[in-house]
């Protein structure tokens, strides 16, 4: 019995053998050019939380797609019309790492455009580089993409990074409240750790000083024994660093309590739709915050070109979305500086792609007046300014001027 | 050789030749998605021998996953290990974590239990940030995956994957071989009546904190074989999510069964996506779907079914045709894990 048993093992081994060398490795059958482009086709790709606990998120996907649509009906990128593919992660790094290797060996696309959040995408950008394939305009303001661009030279982010950001509030304040006792509440994580350590090294030398800080996760049920410690520290200002859903709860506890700070909310949780309609719009007066594009809610832009065209396309491509969701507004606008890109390359290649991406001096019209894409070598930071918002019971009034990042 | 016996074994030759076979006929992307399988399949085996086999719970085995994760990828980046070194590192490690674990195990039953690994699986990605000099916090771990030496024909996913595959069987025959003898009966045993158990001269308390052991052993393995495959370790990774995905996974391939890991690790690694692909917005609704249905349709999992379609073979004579009775079939059933 043992010896047939080791006989068969013997065989089975040598079969093996046999078979390996007689597939041999795969054959690699490099195309002439770049996979993913024909000359009527352009195939991108994107991973998304579509389904999970991160979910909201995956209006940025259709607010893209919104855009490409509207630009393939209107013919393409010199006659080569958009493909984007979108994969569920459900906000798994695991699962990212998969779909990027699904996009660029199975569905073999040109680039990755807007994949969406910071652990995701850092799963992802060694592999990206090293297959050479572009990864474009990733949906987080981690201030990685910008860092070390020769150590990635395919990647590249879009959105004002966590630190321009922080800079942003720490430069209103040092103008209204110099003096001010910070109390900050901060999602523990890489983009709790980025914006509020951005935030200390921008007031470092000022008369502003943090007086309490407060950690959260994002499995955590409530935040309300942080709240009362901020609030007992004496602290007059409240800084908001949170994700939507805890956004909605900070502002619903304070309104509760009897602390009235001057409530600077970050960027990512200051969504009407999401976070304060819910909360109730009289609780969110006087909120603070920071953005980089038009609100379409804000009457000033009620007969903006670039609104109406976002609108129409939104009604006729997602007919079911809520435009002034601005999610969707987000991806539009990265959706047309990937087009722009698109559109500078002098050949469809990768690489031609990545000097576009590198060279881009864009005014899309959906963003702030003030507010430019802009990049040059080694430049990961494509939009690098702000402007101050305050909510004023029915939108968010726009305040002061357009910040530009000091770096 | 009984004519089951002959079945069985044809059965597991298949499936390894199957599994030689894989990265010939598939995909750079398709193979990687079966070389973490394989990772998945060492995991889920781990867990069966504490649940199935022992009839323990544990809510936490995502926990000794990410351990055994961490454990690999920070003496492959931080101390250079060669990527093999880490593999009985991280089984160590988590042998170890599982000991301790299983302490407390000896005196906690049931509801208790499971809620003390609950708690393990929803510390752990904390204790990851909390220790950043070594894990990186929430930024993450890019760790290079092993390299294929020069005198191997084969391209990286298809000699990763028959690496994994390599270190993958010996934990499966290690575990058939455990099933069969001595520990695995006093397993069974403890499953069924503790009571009765003791009386047969098991010792209990040995038996539980070694099974939380060499299960969270596994574990580790699986971790550290996933760290091979994804090249990037991060808090985000080790959510309660994967804990769960390890117990449905026995129950879908079959509580109690050594091959049911591999048909389970099939289940958390393909339902999901391909749920995805049919609707986005219904993945969670279908992942769910698929499951409750194995609970009402097949509830000794795939293995289950296998062994009342073996039965049915065996049973036949050769050469005619018989009508399996639904009585054996529901015998079966009512024997269940065996």
């Amino acid at each position: 019995m043992r010896g047939l048993r080791g006989r068969a093992w013997l065989a089975l081994l040598a079969m093996v053998v046999l078979f390996a060398a007689g597939c041999g490795g795969r054959d690699d059958n490099e195309n002439e050019g770049s996979p993913g482009v024909t000359d009527d086709e352009i195939k991108l790709g994107g991973s998304y939380p579509f389904s999970g606990p991160a979910s909201a998120y995956k209006n940025i996907a259709a607010g893209a797609k919104a855009y490409f649509s509207f630009v393939n009906d209107s013919g393409g990128v010199d006659g080569r019309k958009i493909r984007f593919i979108t994969l569920d992660d459900a906000y798994e790094p695991a699962r990212a790492v998969q779909n990027a290797r699904r996009l660029v060996e199975e569905e073999k696309v040109f680039a990755l455009f807007n994949t969406l959040g910071t652990p995701n995408n850092l799963a992802i950008w060694d592999y990206l580089n090293e297959q050479k394939v572009p990864q474009l305009f990733v949906a987080t303001g981690a201030s990685d993409w910008g860092e070390d661009v020769d150590a990635h030279p395919y990647t590249i982010g879009w959105q004002p990074d966590y630190v321009t950001e922080a800079q942003t509030y720490a430069d209103y304040l040092k103008r209204e409240k110099p003096r001010a006792k910070v109390a900050a509440l901060y999602q523990n994580d890489a983009f709790g750790e980025d914006l509020l350590g951005g935030f200390e090294e921008a007031i470092e030398g000022s008369g502003i000083e943090v007086v309490a800080k407060e950690s959260y996760e994002v499995t955590d049920p409530t935040i309300t024994s942080q709240i009362r410690q901020l609030a007992s520290s004496g602290a007059d200002t409240f800084l908001n660093i949170t994700t939507p859903k805890f956004s909605a709860l900070a502002i619903a506890t304070i309104a509760k309590s009897d602390w009235r700070p001057l409530h600077i909310l970050n960027n990512v949780g200051a969504s009407k739709t999401l976070v304060l309609t819910p909360v109730g719009l009289d609780n969110a007066k006087g909120i603070v915050s920071t953005n980089y594009f038009k609100d379409p809610e804000d009457p000033q832009w009620k007969d903006d070109p670039a609104l109406l065209e976002y609108r129409a396309a939104m009604e006729k491509y997602a007919p079911r979305a809520n435009p002034n969701d601005t999610f969707h507004i987000f991806g539009w606008a990265s959706a047309q500086t990937m087009v722009e890109a698109l559109k500078g390359m002098e050949e469809p290649t990768r690489e031609a792609l990545m000097e576009s991406v590198r060279s881009l001096s864009l005014e899309q019209p959906i963003l702030l007046p003030g507010v430019e894409v802009g990049t040059g070598e080694g430049d990961g930071y494509p939009i690098e300014a702000m402007q101050m918002i305050e909510f004023n019971g029915d939108y968010w009034e726009l305040k002061g001027d357009v910040v530009e990042a000091k770096r | 050789m009984s004519r089951e016996r002959k079945l069985r074994l044809g059965g597991y030759g298949l499936l390894l030749l199957a599994a030689i076979a894989i990265p010939f006929l598939f995909g750079p992307y398709r193979v990687g998605q079966f070389t973490l399988v394989l990772a998945f399949a060492v995991a889920v085996l781990g867990l069966n021998l504490l649940v199935g086999y022992g009839g323990q719970i544990s809510l936490g085995h995502g926990a000794f996953f990410a351990l055994g994760a961490y454990t690999s990828a920070i003496l492959i980046e931080k101390a250079d290990f060669p990527h093999l070194a880490t593999v009985p590192a991280a089984g160590a490690v988590c042998f170890a974590a599982g000991l301790l674990l299983g302490l407390p195990a000896v005196r906690i039953r049931g509801l208790y239990l499971a809620l003390l690994t609950l708690g393990v699986a929803m510390a752990f990605p904390q204790l990851i940030k909390r220790f950043d000099s070594l894990t990186e916090g929430t930024q993450g771990l890019n760790v290079s995956r092993p390299e294929t030496p020069s005198w191997v024909p084969l391209a990286d996913d298809q000699f990763l994957y028959l690496l994994t595959l390599l270190l993958t069987v010996p934990m499966f025959v290690l575990a058939t071989n455990m099933v069969r003898g001595r520990i695995g009966r006093a397993l069974v045993a403890m499953r069924e009546s503790e009571l009765a158990a003791k009386a047969m001269g098991v010792d209990l308390a040995r038996l539980k904190s070694g099974a939380f052991a060499i299960s969270a052993l596994y574990a580790g393995v699986g971790g550290a074989l996933y760290v091979f495959s994804i090249g990037f370790v991060a808090p985000e990774s080790f959510t309660l999510t994967i804990s769960f995905a390890f117990l449905a996974a026995i129950v879908v391939g079959g509580l109690a069964t050594i091959g049911g890991a591999v048909f389970g690790a099939l289940f958390i690694e393909f339902v999901p996506v391909y749920a995805s692909d049919v609707s986005e917005a219904l993945a969670g609704v279908i992942y769910g779907a698929v499951l409750i249905a194995f609970m009402y349709g097949a509830r000794g999992g795939v293995m289950g079914l296998m062994h009342r379609l073996g039965r049915r073979i065996a049973a036949t004579p050769a050469g005619r045709k018989s009508v399996a009775t639904p009585a054996a079939g529901a015998h079966h059933e009512a024997v269940g894990r065996s």
